[in-house]
């Protein structure tokens, strides 16, 4: 079990679901905490989902606001890399470029990408906290060394 | 121990009576401010893991009132430059020039731009999201590095002063218990001192050379002096003889005339902005300072500076100040200049500014000479009226101003753009320069203050006014005479100074300073050198001038802000440069001493100054210059 839980931790980083950062925040996690890691994710999945909401009215407006497009984008895109979601984060990035061009076309669609990406990512995640929960907390954070 | 022999790291051994096993930085109280949830939960986590005491905030007023209701309370600040109630930048002027406290600013955004913005807001850093622990582990060297600025300053200051204290009113007396309380302190700083160059205090007992307090009346006698002179004219030498003051030394009055040049010149700077502002604040009979509304503690102490009040009053002021809100209008409460500077002032500003023109005429805000009018506009926002009700005041205190050259050196202190701080402002008008911290301080000298009323003398209710720094004196001079010497950067010019003070610093900065704007900052960066920093300080953040810092002068440079370009940055930036132009030397810190002293004795100053019967005086209320002389370092 618990290599199960270590080689689908493993498949994330190696797919670039996630990046170094998330064995930042692992490294935080510790006895005393055992499940940071969760419960950051669990925040993050939370208030992104709010700012994806935020930004799909804004696009469902219709009137391209691309500079509070790329505010929302901002953030999502800072919270994003603080938990080290990679593929979400370089959809951000994309999208904020669109933003800067005044693409509205290639910001509708790339916004799609991310919701994918994010819906994605929370998918496996939550796969991963479960199977870890069960192996046992301990494990699961040396592991991620 | 006060040698410089130690160590700089934080283990070296703390000259004072902190204890040598201080676990600093552990226990750095830390306000994080992020409306991202996700990026604050790890923040906290982060800075819990490097043994600090964190406060997490998502919205950058609460931060602000939390600040401002512990004064001493946190020892560093950071935040996100993005955030829906308030930019980050502009909570970062607040902090600078209200707490004066080191700001690290972070960002998902790593666009040069945006960083650029932060170094001349005066940010000490700014960290890249997402944040890795390693960049958190740190940040306390900026807190360290404060302080030694600060002490710097201080103990320039001190250094050239004469032994002889003078009798003049409350402040002196105020500045002369202090002077004694600190003398301890002060005597370790001396030594240390000695390294740095110049100072003959080779034994213990020539170490104490008491600061010389630039009282109000003092100050006007100077200023008398010089423009009799003539201000381009003037020489120490013969304001000295004209001065005729027993004990003056003509090391004491060059320095105070640097500053009080580099006054002048902000004024100067600032004036044009506030053109407008000064017509109506331009009664100039009498100073009346303006409503400092803002004053919070920070005026009151720029107030007190004025001399006008003991230091106890003062901090009678700043509780005052910083309680009431703004809504002492008191209009047409032309206090007299002197008053202003007291700790009424503060109130009545409040009520005043709101007058913000027709009021504030009368009442030449302390900040006269601030250089902060620059932007009365800009405070606008949000809540600004502070701002605006200083920046008449700074008309007013311009108006005053004029006299104000002449009075004294009104310290600009970092002008306009600070004032946002308002607060800040007025602390900074009213303050007399206070040469090493102030950054947003006070130095405005009251320009207003009927000039003669120069604050100066509040220096020495100031002082305590950096718990940190006296806290850690004896330890911090310790560090920084290594430092000092050590920094050589500047040359160690300044430190050798003599009569290095802030105001010192200035003539060499403005060389540099010239070009608040950005340009200079450019320019700033590259130069390292310690006063252009100076200069540069003010327009770019107080990184670059850390390291330019050296020299407490940025201090003043900060405020002196002027104007010109980067006013409203400046008011956050120049404040603190102040801050960072410390660093320059400071790069090691001086770290458990200081820190030491601060933890340990957070409250050193306070407790020094309870001694002294003088109020604590919070951190804003840096006016220094004159005062860090009288810091018992």
């Amino acid at each position: 079990m618990q290599r199960q839980v270590a080689l689908i931790k493993q498949s994330l980083f190696d797919q670039g679901y996630l990046d170094e950062q998330f064995m930042e925040l692992e490294e935080l996690q510790d006895d005393v905490n055992p499940n940071f890691v969760e419960e950051v994710a669990t925040l993050y999945f939370k208030d992104s989902a709010r700012l994806i909401n935020s930004i799909d009215q804004a696009l469902e407006r219709g009137s391209f606001d691309f500079n509070r497009l790329d505010n929302y984008m901002h953030q999502f895109k800072g919270s994003s890399s603080s938990i080290g979601a990679s593929k979400v984060k370089t959809e951000c990035t994309m999208f904020r470029e669109y933003c800067r061009v005044g693409n509205a076309e290639g910001c509708l669609m790339t916004f799609q990408q991310v919701k994918k990406e994010h819906a994605t990512l929370r998918k496996k995640l939550e796969h991963y906290f479960q199977l870890a929960r069960q192996a046992g907390p301990k494990e699961t954070a040396r592991r991620s060394k | 121990m006060l040698n410089p022999g130690q160590g700089r790291g934080p283990d070296s051994g703390v000259a004072g009576g902190s204890s040598n096993s201080d676990p600093f930085p552990a226990g750095l109280r830390v306000l994080v401010v992020d409306d991202d949830p996700t990026c604050l939960m790890i923040l906290e986590r982060m800075l819990r893991t490097c043994l600090y005491r964190v406060t997490k905030c998502n919205r950058a007023e609460i931060a602000l009132s939390l600040l401002r209701k512990n004064k001493n309370g946190f020892d560093i600040v950071i935040s996100d430059v993005h955030m829906p109630d308030m930019d980050g930048f502009k909570l970062l002027e607040h902090v600078g020039l209200e707490m004066d406290l080191p700001v690290i600013m972070m960002s998902a955004d790593d666009s040069k731009a945006v960083v650029l913005k932060g170094v001349t807001h005066g940010a000490v850093d700014y960290l890249i999201k997402p944040v890795r622990i390693e960049a958190l582990k740190n940040i306390w060297q900026h807190v360290v590095r404060k302080k030694r600025n600060e002490w710097n300053v201080s103990e320039h200051s001190g250094s050239v002063e004469e032994t002889g204290q003078r009798e003049d009113g409350d402040n002196n007396s105020s500045s002369a218990n202090n002077e004694g309380s600190w003398r301890g302190s002060r005597k370790r700083k001396e030594e240390e001192v000695d390294e740095q160059g110049g100072d003959d205090k080779e034994d213990t007992s020539s170490l104490k050379k008491p600061r010389v307090v630039w009282s109000v009346e003092l100050h006007q006698q100077f200023v008398a002096a010089v423009n009799q002179l003539g201000v381009d004219k003037a020489v120490p030498k013969k304001i000295l003889e004209m001065m005729n003051v027993p004990g003056l030394t003509r090391e004491n009055v060059a320095s105070h005339l640097q500053k009080y040049r580099i006054y002048l010149r902000r004024l100067g700077g600032v004036s044009q902005h506030q053109g407008n502002m000064n017509h109506s604040f331009m009664t100039g009979q009498d100073p009346s300072f303006g409503p400092l509304s803002t004053l919070n503690g920070f005026d009151l102490q720029a107030l007190a500076a004025a001399g006008q009040l003991p230091a106890q009053s003062l901090a009678h002021l700043q509780a005052a100040g910083l309680a009431r809100p703004p809504s002492l209008t008191k209009p047409g409460m032309s206090v007299d200049q002197r008053s202003i500077f007291s700790f009424e002032n503060p109130k009545i500003r409040h009520g005043q500014m709101m007058n913000s023109g027709g009021g504030g005429n009368k009442q030449m805000n302390l900040l006269h000479g601030v250089p902060m009018e620059m932007e009365p506009r800009q405070f606008t926002g949000g809540g600004q009226m502070r701002v605006q009700q200083q920046q008449q005041q700074l008309s007013g205190g311009r108006a005053v101003g004029q006299n104000v050259q002449s009075s004294g050196m009104m310290m600009p202190v970092g002008g306009g753009p600070s004032m946002l701080q308002q607060q800040q402002q007025v602390m900074l008008s009213s303050s007399v320069p206070r040469r090493s911290e102030t950054s947003s301080s006070s130095r405005v000298l009251p320009a207003a203050a009927t000039t003669q009323s120069v604050v100066f003398n509040n220096f020495s209710s100031e002082l305590p006014r950096n718990s940190f720094p006296l806290a850690s004196a004896p330890g911090i001079s310790v560090s920084y005479q290594e430092e000092v010497n050590s920094s050589d950067a500047k040359g160690g010019a300044g430190f050798g100074n003599p009569s290095y003070d802030i105001f010192n610093d200035y003539p060499q900065q403005h060389n540099n300073n010239n070009d608040w704007d950005l340009q200079n900052i450019g320019m700033v960066f590259n130069s390292h050198q310690d006063t252009t920093t100076a200069s540069a300080a003010f327009s770019s953040s107080s990184s670059t001038q850390r390291q330019r810092a050296e020299h407490v002068q940025n201090h003043h440079q900060q405020q002196q802000l002027p104007s010109q370009s980067l006013n409203h940055m400046n008011g956050g930036g120049s404040v603190r440069v102040k801050s960072e132009r410390v660093a320059e030397t400071v790069t090691c810190p001086p770290a458990t001493t200081l820190f030491q002293e601060q933890y340990n004795q957070e409250d050193l100053m306070s407790a020094l100054l309870k001694q002294e019967g003088l109020p604590l005086v919070d951190n804003e209320f840096d006016f220094d210059g004159y005062s860090f002389d009288n810091i018992p370092v």
